[in-house]
C-alpha cells in the first residue's frame, strides 16, 4: 500500500499538571494544539519519567523495543528510561501514516515511524537543551544532552530533563532540528534487550484474555459453523442446569453461554446441543471454491503491470511453459484464542481486548450500541499473536452484542475450535503463469494471472483502485528479474463461503511461492543451476543479487549433500522494501514426509533498528512458513471448516524445527519491513528443495498432501 | 470445597472436582500466567508442575490434584531450575508474543530439573508438546543449553 501521507506536524504542550508533551498530527488532522493535551506520543514528567505512548501494538514483532529505541536515540536517554503505555484509540493522533488509521500491520511500523519518532526525540531534546541554556543564560551550543540530563560543558553544571520539562514546554517548537548522522548512533543498530521480555517470562504480562474485573462473568460462544447460517434452536434448560451457568444469550447467528468460569461456560455450550439452519452455503466444499476460481481464471484480468509485448514474445519464444499454481485457505491459529471483554452500560461501553486496529474496535462497539464514539473506551493489551488475525474486529463486535444482553462485565473467550473455524482465512488463490524461453533458455516473456478475492476492497476501500487489490498483487508486480516482456493480471473473484483476510506475509506469501517455484521450473527447463539461472537475471538488481550470493555461499550451495537430501532456493522482493534469499535443505521420506533440516536466509532490509529483533523475526517467519508449506490448509465440507484444533491443523513443533541461520547485510538504505518476508520466502524454498530431492514439481500447497496425493 | 497447594500457598476453592486445574487457576484463583491454548493437551500453553512433574492443566481435573504441590509460572522462579531457565530466556531473548512462553518455561524447567545436561534429543522429547506460533524454537533450544551450561559445566562436553 502506498503511504497515504508522510506530512506531520510536530506539536507540543504542557502535560496535565506539568511536564512536557510532544507528539505529531497527520496533516489535515485536528488543527488546534489546545485539543491535544490528554494525548501525546511522548510525555516527560517533572519526575524525569519518559513515557512513550505506543500506537503500534506488540504482538511479538518487537515494536515495543524498536519504537522506543528510535525515540531514545535522539532524545539522548537510555532505553531503560523509557516507559511504555498502550495508546487509546484515536486515528487523528495515532494513525500509522503508511496505512491511514491506527493500525499495526503490513510490516510497516519501523518504516512509518523511523523518521517521525527520531524527529520527535530530537525536537524534545533541543527544547530541553534550550530550557537549560535559558536557565543558565548561556548559549545552547555550549550545552549538550546525555542520559536524560543537560550539561553545560564550560562550567560542568547539569539539569535533569524532569527539572527542565515544564520550562521546555513553554518554549517555541523549533523547526528543522537536525537528526544525528547514523555514524553517531549509540542505540539504533545495537541488539538492545527487549523491553517486554521480563514480564513474559514471569507470567505477569497481560494479554486480553487475562482481564479480570469485579463481578465479571465468562462466556464462550458458538457462531454458525456455516457462513450465513442461523441459530435454529437449543436445549437451554440443559445448559442452565450446569452449576455456574448463569445465562444463555441467543443472537441470530451466535449463541453464548455466560457463566462464572470458562469450565461451566464450555460445559453449558456442549449441553445446549445447538441446532443450526445452515443457509445457502450448506453444501459448499473446497472443490466448489476451486471450480469457481478455475472458471474465473479463464478470463483476462485487470493489468497490474505491463512491460513490452508479453503476448507477442510468448508466441515467438523457442519454448513456452504454462502452469497453474494454487495455494489453500489458511488459519492464523494465534496461540491466544480470540477474546474480548466488554461492559455495556446504558450510556457507555468499555472494551478490553488485544487488537491490531484499535479505532476499528472502538467504532464497531459504537455502531453496535448506538453510542457516540467518545462513550466507548477501549483498553488494548499485549497480543498473544496477531499474524493479521487481530486486524479484524469481528470478535469485538460479537462480544459487544453478547454484552448488551448481560448485566455487568463479561469476558467472551473463544475455544480453540471456535477460533479455528471462524477465522478470516488466507484466501485460496489460483494462478496461471506462463513464460517463453529463448533458445538458450533465458526468459523472454513472463505472464502471471492471479485470481482471488480483494481483501483490500473490504478492509481499506480507498486503497482498492482501478480494480486492483494492491496487496493481492504485492510481490507479483515487483518481479525483479530482467525479463523484457512482462504482464501481470489480477482477476477479482469473491467466493463468500468463508471469510478471508490478511495472513502473515500477505500477498507475497502467495505470489512469491508461485513466482519462485516457476522460476525454478524455468531453470530446470533451461537445464541450468537454480542459483546461477536467477543470478543471470539480476544484473540490474545488485541488492537482490548480493543476498542471493550470500545465501548460496553460506548454505554451501553446490556442495554435495547426504543421499536423500536436496536444497532449494528462493528470492524475495516486494512492497516491504526488503531483499531476502533463502536456501532450504530438506529430506523426503518414501511416505512423503518432508523433514526440513536447515534453512539459511540472507537479509538486506536496509537500516536495522535492532539486528537481534530482525534476526528473531526472520527465524519466526521461517518457522511460520514451514508450518504452512508442509501442512497448512483449511478445507470446507458441507459449508463447515473441517479442521478444529492442533491435531488436524498441524503446526511446527520443536522436534521438527530446522536449524536456522540468518545472515544480515548492513547498510544505510531506508529500512524495510521484516515481520513477514521470512514467511513469504520459505514456501518456495521448500518446494524447490522437494523438487531437488524427488524431481516432483509441486504446484500446490501444502507439500506433504501433494506428495501423498 | 477443594484445597489446592499452589506455589507454596493453600487456596480453598469451591469448584466441581471435574473442573480442569487451568480454569481454577485462571478464572477462580486469578493466576493468569498459565495460559489457555487448545483445551485438549495439544499445545502445552497450560503447562504447570504437580510435585515437579509437568502436566497439562487444561485436562487435569482439580479432583486429581489432591495434596500435590502445584507450581505455576508465577512460582517457578523460586526453584533452582526455573530461575536458570527464566534467566536464560532473558539472556537469549527467546520471547516474541510471549503467550506460549509460560508453558515453554514450565516444560523447560522440568526438563532441566530432571536432566542437568539435556541433549538435543532430550530437548525434542521434553519440548515437543509445547507449540510456539512465533517459532521461537531455535532460541528455546539454545536457551535450555545455555541454562544447563550456567548450572554446571558438563563434564563430557555435552
Amino acid at each position: 500500500m502506498d503511504p497515504v501521507s508522510r506530512r506531520e506536524f510536530l506539536i507540543v504542550g504542557a502535560a496535565a499538571g506539568s511536564g512536557l508533551l510532544l507528539g505529531w498530527h497527520m496533516a489535515d488532522a485536528r488543527p488546534a494544539a489546545a485539543d491535544f493535551a490528554p494525548n501525546a506520543f511522548i510525555r516527560i514528567g517533572t519526575d524525569g519519567r519518559i513515557t512513550l505512548i505506543m500506537n503500534q501494538v506488540e504482538m511479538g514483532q518487537g515494536t515495543y523495543t524498536s519504537m522506543p529505541m528510535l525515540l531514545a536515540e535522539e532524545l539522548e536517554v537510555g532505553l531503560e528510561q523509557v516507559q511504555l503505555e498502550h495508546a487509546p484509540p484515536d486515528d487523528k493522533l495515532y494513525a500509522n501514516p503508511f496505512l491511514g488509521d491506527q493500525e499495526t500491520g503490513a510490516s510497516s511500523s519501523v518504516r512509518a515511524f523511523y523518521e517521525p519518532l527520531r524527529r520527535a526525540g530530537a525536537t524534545a531534546r533541543a527544547m530541553l537543551v534550550a530550557a537549560a541554556a535559558q536557565s543558565w543564560q548561556v548559549d545552547p551550543a555550549s550545552c549538550r544532552a546525555t542520559k536524560g540530563v543537560v550539561l553545560h560543558g564550560p562550567t560542568g553544571r547539569k539539569l535533569s530533563y524532569g527539572v527542565l520539562a515544564s520550562k521546555a514546554a513553554l518554549l517555541p517548537v523549533p523547526t528543522q532540528v537536525p537528526l544525528k548522522d547514523p555514524k553517531d548512533w549509540t542505540l539504533i543498530g545495537t541488539p538492545a534487550k527487549r523491553l517486554d521480555a521480563r514480564d513474559k517470562v514471569n507470567g505477569k504480562a497481560q494479554y486480553g484474555i487475562d482481564v479480570r474485573l469485579p463481578g465479571m462473568k465468562i462466556a464462550t460462544v458458538a457462531a454458525s459453523p456455516v457462513l450465513g447460517g442461523k441459530v435454529a434452536g437449543f436445549d437451554e434448560d440443559k445448559a442452565l442446569a450446569i452449576p455456574g451457568v448463569r445465562q444463555v444469550v441467543r443472537l441470530d447467528d451466535v449463541v453464548a453461554v455466560v457463566a462464572d468460569h470458562m469450565w461451566a461456560a464450555k460445559q453449558g455450550l456442549a449441553a445446549l446441543a445447538v441446532r443450526w439452519d445452515d443457509g445457502p452455503n450448506a453444501t459448499v466444499s473446497t472443490a466448489d471454491v476451486v471450480r469457481g476460481l478455475d472458471e474465473a481464471s479463464q478470463q483476462p484480468g485487470v493489468v497490474a503491470r505491463s512491460q513490452g509485448d508479453a503476448a507477442g514474445a510468448l508466441a515467438g519464444a523457442a519454448q513456452r511453459i504454462d502452469h497453474v499454481y494454487q495455494v489453500p485457505f489458511l488459519a492464523h491459529a494465534t496461540m491466544e484464542p480470540m477474546n474480548c471483554t466488554v461492559h455495556v452500560r446504558k450510556d457507555s461501553c468499555e472494551v478490553w481486548t488485544g487488537s491490531q486496529t484499535l479505532t476499528r474496535a472502538q467504532a464497531t462497539a459504537a455502531r453496535v450500541t448506538g453510542l457516540p464514539l467518545e462513550k466507548v473506551v477501549v483498553h488494548n493489551h499485549l497480543l498473544g499473536g496477531g499474524f493479521g488475525r487481530r486486524l479484524e474486529y469481528d470478535y469485538v463486535t460479537q462480544a459487544v452484542r453478547v454484552g448488551q444482553q448481560v448485566e455487568g462485565p463479561v469476558k467472551v473467550v473463544w475455544t480453540r475450535e471456535e477460533d479455528m473455524q471462524h477465522d478470516f482465512n488466507r484466501p485460496y488463490y489460483y494462478d496461471r503463469v506462463a513464460a517463453g524461453l529463448d533458445a538458450s533458455g533465458r526468459p523472454v516473456a513472463w505472464t502471471h494471472r492471479l485470481v482471488g478475492p480483494a481483501i483490500v476492497a473490504r478492509f481499506a476501500p480507498p486503497a482498492f483502485k482501478n480494480g486492483i487489490d494492491p496487496d493481492g498483487v504485492d510481490g507479483a508486480v515487483h518481479l525483479i528479474y530482467d525479463i523484457p516482456a512482462i504482464q501481470i493480471e489480477y482477476v477479482r473473484h469473491e467466493e463468500p463461503v468463508l471469510n478471508t483476510g490478511f495472513w502473515r506475509g500477505v500477498g507475497p506469501t502467495h505470489n512469491i511461492f508461485v513466482m519462485e517455484s516457476f522460476v525454478d521450473e524455468l531453470a530446470a527447463a533451461a537445464k541450468a543451476d537454480p542459483v546461477e539461472y536467477r543470478r543471470a537475471l539480476l544484473g540490474k538488481a545488485p541488492r537482490a543479487r548480493a543476498v542471493l550470493d550470500l545465501a548460496a555461499e553460506a548454505a554451501g550451495w553446490g556442495r554435495p549433500l547426504r543421499t536423500g537430501r536436496g536444497r532449494g532456493v528462493a528470492l524475495l522482493y516486494s512492497q516491504w522494501g526488503s531483499y531476502l534469499a533463502e536456501v532450504a535443505e530438506v529430506e523426503v521420506s518414501n511416505a512423503g514426509e518432508v523433514r526440513v533440516h536447515r534453512v539459511v536466509c540472507a537479509v538486506d532490509c536496509g537500516t536495522m533498528i535492532n539486528p537481534d529483533i530482525v534476526k528473531a523475526q526472520i527465524e519466526s517467519g521461517i518457522n511460520f512458513g514451514v508450518s504452512a508449506a508442509l501442512w497448512g490448509e483449511i478445507t470446507l465440507k458441507n459449508g463447515r471448516v473441517e479442521q478444529s484444533n492442533f491435531h488436524n491443523y498441524r503446526v511446527l513443533r520443536m522436534s521438527e524445527a530446522p536449524a536456522i541461520e540468518v545472515h544480515l547485510v548492513r547498510n544505510n538504505e531506508a529500512p524495510g519491513g521484516i515481520g513477514e518476508p521470512g514467511t513469504a520466502v520459505t514456501g518456495p524454498a521448500l518446494a524447490n528443495a522437494v523438487f531437488a530431492v524427488t524431481g516432483k514439481r509441486l504446484r500446490a500447497l501444502p507439500l506433504e498432501r501433494q506428495l501423498r496425493g | 470445597m477443594v484445597t489446592l497447594r499452589i506455589n507454596g500457598k493453600a487456596h480453598i476453592v469451591n469448584v466441581p472436582p471435574d473442573m480442569p486445574l487451568l480454569w481454577a487457576l485462571r478464572d477462580v484463583i486469578g493466576l493468569t500466567g498459565t495460559k489457555f491454548g487448545c483445551g485438549m493437551a495439544l499445545c502445552g500453553a497450560c503447562t504447570v508442575h504437580l510435585d515437579g512433574q509437568p502436566i497439562r492443566s487444561c485436562v487435569t481435573p482439580v479432583g486429581a490434584v489432591g495434596s500435590k504441590n502445584v507450581t505455576t509460572i508465577e512460582g517457578i522462579g523460586a526453584t533452582p531450575s526455573g530461575k536458570k531457565i527464566q534467566q536464560a530466556w532473558l539472556d537469549l531473548e527467546v520471547v516474541q508474543c510471549g503467550y506460549c512462553q509460560s508453558g515453554q518455561i514450565m516444560s523447560a524447567s522440568a526438563l532441566l530439573a530432571s536432566k542437568a545436561h539435556p541433549t538435543d534429543a532430550d530437548i525434542d522429547a521434553g519440548m515437543s508438546g509445547n507449540i510456539c506460533r512465533c517459532g521461537t524454537y531455535p532460541r528455546i533450544r539454545a536457551a535450555i543449553q545455555h541454562a544447563a551450561r550456567a548450572a554446571s559445566p558438563a563434564k563430557t562436553g555435552g
